[in-house]
């Protein structure tokens, strides 16, 4: 078996999550790299939208920003900011999206603006962009997030998106007819939703990764699925693709 | 009336102490220059509007240029936080900021909204989250059809947009291509605009039918400034420079070498500084 970093199964879980036909709106940093490693590899056809108004786009870099100029220029189409919202993302075109945040709690609900109180922050986040509506608009979301006790909390200091709220049919009852989060993809497991409790569960382990430590790095008491799988490992050419992703990207960035 | 004027004149009969201004770009064709010019005339108790506050908002924060931030994500795109929006946030280094917090789908709708002449944007948001708690100017309203809750908040009505694009014509046509951003919105939303272009033609190039176009009768002052959007960038002109953002994440992290950077690159200098970063015109693909 190759040697891989936890991150780089956390990517390639999360790409392997994503299929042929999709349609995605991608976000900077994990996702991009998620979404874009499964255009290389097992889905070539994704569509992948990101919210500068690209749409199709197809780079050969990530890109550092959500607007770099070879979205634009591999795209099928770029279109205004405000229609970007309007009619792609709240017009409800979008079957997944990506999210990530500084918090999440047990009901994928995230934090991506304060810690600590509003008014007084500890640490003032860069804020939702456009989290809050991509959270309620988008088919199903998937989020990618590292664990870690000060990420994955009991209970968040500033709800900046919503998840599954406050468990069982809360989200519903507020309107929304959107999934929301169907998978978690960590550097440690996969969480999916417990079809009742709607809490975020573990339904399977990454490679040589224990309960304990799953535990050990989450606030709240993590549920288990009554069967959990284990992710099958990276493959050589899962890894080859990513490293190579990544490296080109560096060159390009340091190159800029 | 489009007008083509100089960089500092343009900032000097545009832009008071106490305005709402909003200087856009989403990732491209972000107005470094025209930034730089309004730090360099010491504009005072600005209300700045921006979807993504970015280095432009980072730094005319830190140099005390501000009194409130309208906006709805403060980060250095890929690389992390915006150091002296924090520190104002955080410790009120230099001055206390007042945050008018809003999601980018009710941005990007109240500037529309701002266009189109409408008192305020409607559309379907800030479900469930916080937002709404913390900023009041997000109401929601009934919808007289279906009886569905809709958020609502104010349109944008700057007093100044200022945006770059890459080119206008001596008449003061002004085209944009690529990214698109929020820029059309901005300008038709306020009362005044200031914008730097790479070039002035003769005339437009060969283009689109539908290429995006600002008529001369909807801009304000217009002035050349090459390379103006640098470290942004300009499609067709010169590539972001992914490089720089990074480096300012060192620059802004401290005080100081804030204020030396600030001293060095943007009060020592003037407009013609951008010059070195243009590029020639190319095309799109290349």
């Amino acid at each position: 078996m190759a040697d891989y970093k936890p991150t780089e199964m956390m990517t390639i879980a999360a790409a392997r999550s994503l299929k042929n036909d999709d349609i995605c709106f991608v976000g900077i940093g994990q996702p991009s790299a998620a979404c874009n490693l499964a255009r290389l590899t097992h889905a070539p056809d994704i569509t992948l939208i990101y919210e500068s108004g690209t749409l199709g786009t197809k780079p050969t870099v990530l890109p550092l920003s959500i607007g770099d100029g070879e979205l634009c220029e591999t795209a099928l189409t770029t279109v205004s900011v405000p229609e970007m919202f309007r009619y792609w993302l709240q017009g409800g075109r979008i079957k997944v999206g990506f999210l990530g945040g500084a918090q999440i709690d047990k009901y994928a609900n995230l934090n991506t603006t304060v810690v600590g109180p509003y008014d007084k922050p500890k640490v003032r986040l860069p804020g939702g962009g456009g989290a809050p509506e991509i959270a309620t608009s988008c088919g199903e979301i998937f989020i990618i997030m590292a664990q870690g006790k000060r990420s994955f909390v009991d209970k968040l200091d500033f709800v900046t998106s919503i998840g599954h709220v406050s468990g069982g049919d809360s989200r519903q009852k507020l309107g929304v007819k959107t999934k929301g989060p169907t998978k978690l993809i960590t550097d440690l497991a996969i969480f999916a939703p417990d079809p009742e409790t709607r809490e975020m569960t573990v339904v399977s382990i990454h490679p040589g990764v224990t309960r304990e430590q799953i535990q050990d790095n989450t606030g709240w008491t993590v549920k288990f699925a009554a069967q959990v799988e284990e992710t099958p490992a990276p493959t050589a050419r899962e890894l080859e693709v990513l490293r190579e992703l990544h490296a080109r990207t560096a060159r390009a960035h340091a190159a800029a | 009336m489009a007008r083509i004027t100089s960089l500092a004149e343009a900032i000097a009969a545009n832009i008071h102490d106490g305005d709402t201004v909003a200087l856009e770009g989403f990732t491209h064709l972000i107005p470094h220059a025209a930034c730089h010019e309004i730090i360099r005339q010491g504009r005072k108790s600005l209300t700045l509007i921006r979807m993504t506050p970015d280095l432009v908002y980072d730094q005319m924060i830190g140099m005390g240029c501000v009194k409130k931030l309208v906006f709805s994500w403060g980060g250095n795109p890929g690389v992390g936080s915006l150091h002296r929006f924090r520190d104002a946030v955080e410790k009120q280094w230099p001055l206390p900021l007042e945050l008018e917090e809003h999601s980018h789908a009710a941005m990007a709708n109240a500037y529309e909204a701002g266009a189109a002449g409408q008192p305020c944007a409607i559309f379907r948001g800030y479900i469930g989250g916080d937002l709404p708690k913390v900023n009041p100017r997000i109401k929601h309203i009934t919808c007289p059809f279906t009886g569905e809750q809709l958020a609502a908040i104010p349109a944008h009505r700057p007093d100044v947009a200022v945006i770059h694009a890459q080119r206008a014509d001596k008449a003061g046509n002004v085209m944009i291509e690529g990214v698109l951003g929020v820029q059309k919105e901005a300008v038709l939303a306020s009362k005044r605009s200031v914008v730097t272009v790479e070039e002035i033609v003769d005339e437009l190039p060969a283009r689109s039918l539908n290429a995006v176009v600002l008529p001369h009768w909807t801009v304000g002052a217009i002035a050349a400034v090459p390379g103006g959007a640098f470290p942004s960038y300009a499609q067709g002109y010169y590539p972001r420079n992914n490089s720089f953002y990074k480096q300012w994440d060192d620059i802004a992290k401290d005080r100081d070498s804030f204020h030396a950077w600030m001293k060095a690159n943007v009060l020592d200098k003037g407009p013609e500084a951008f010059a070195q970063y243009a590029g020639t015109r190319h095309a799109a693909a290349e």
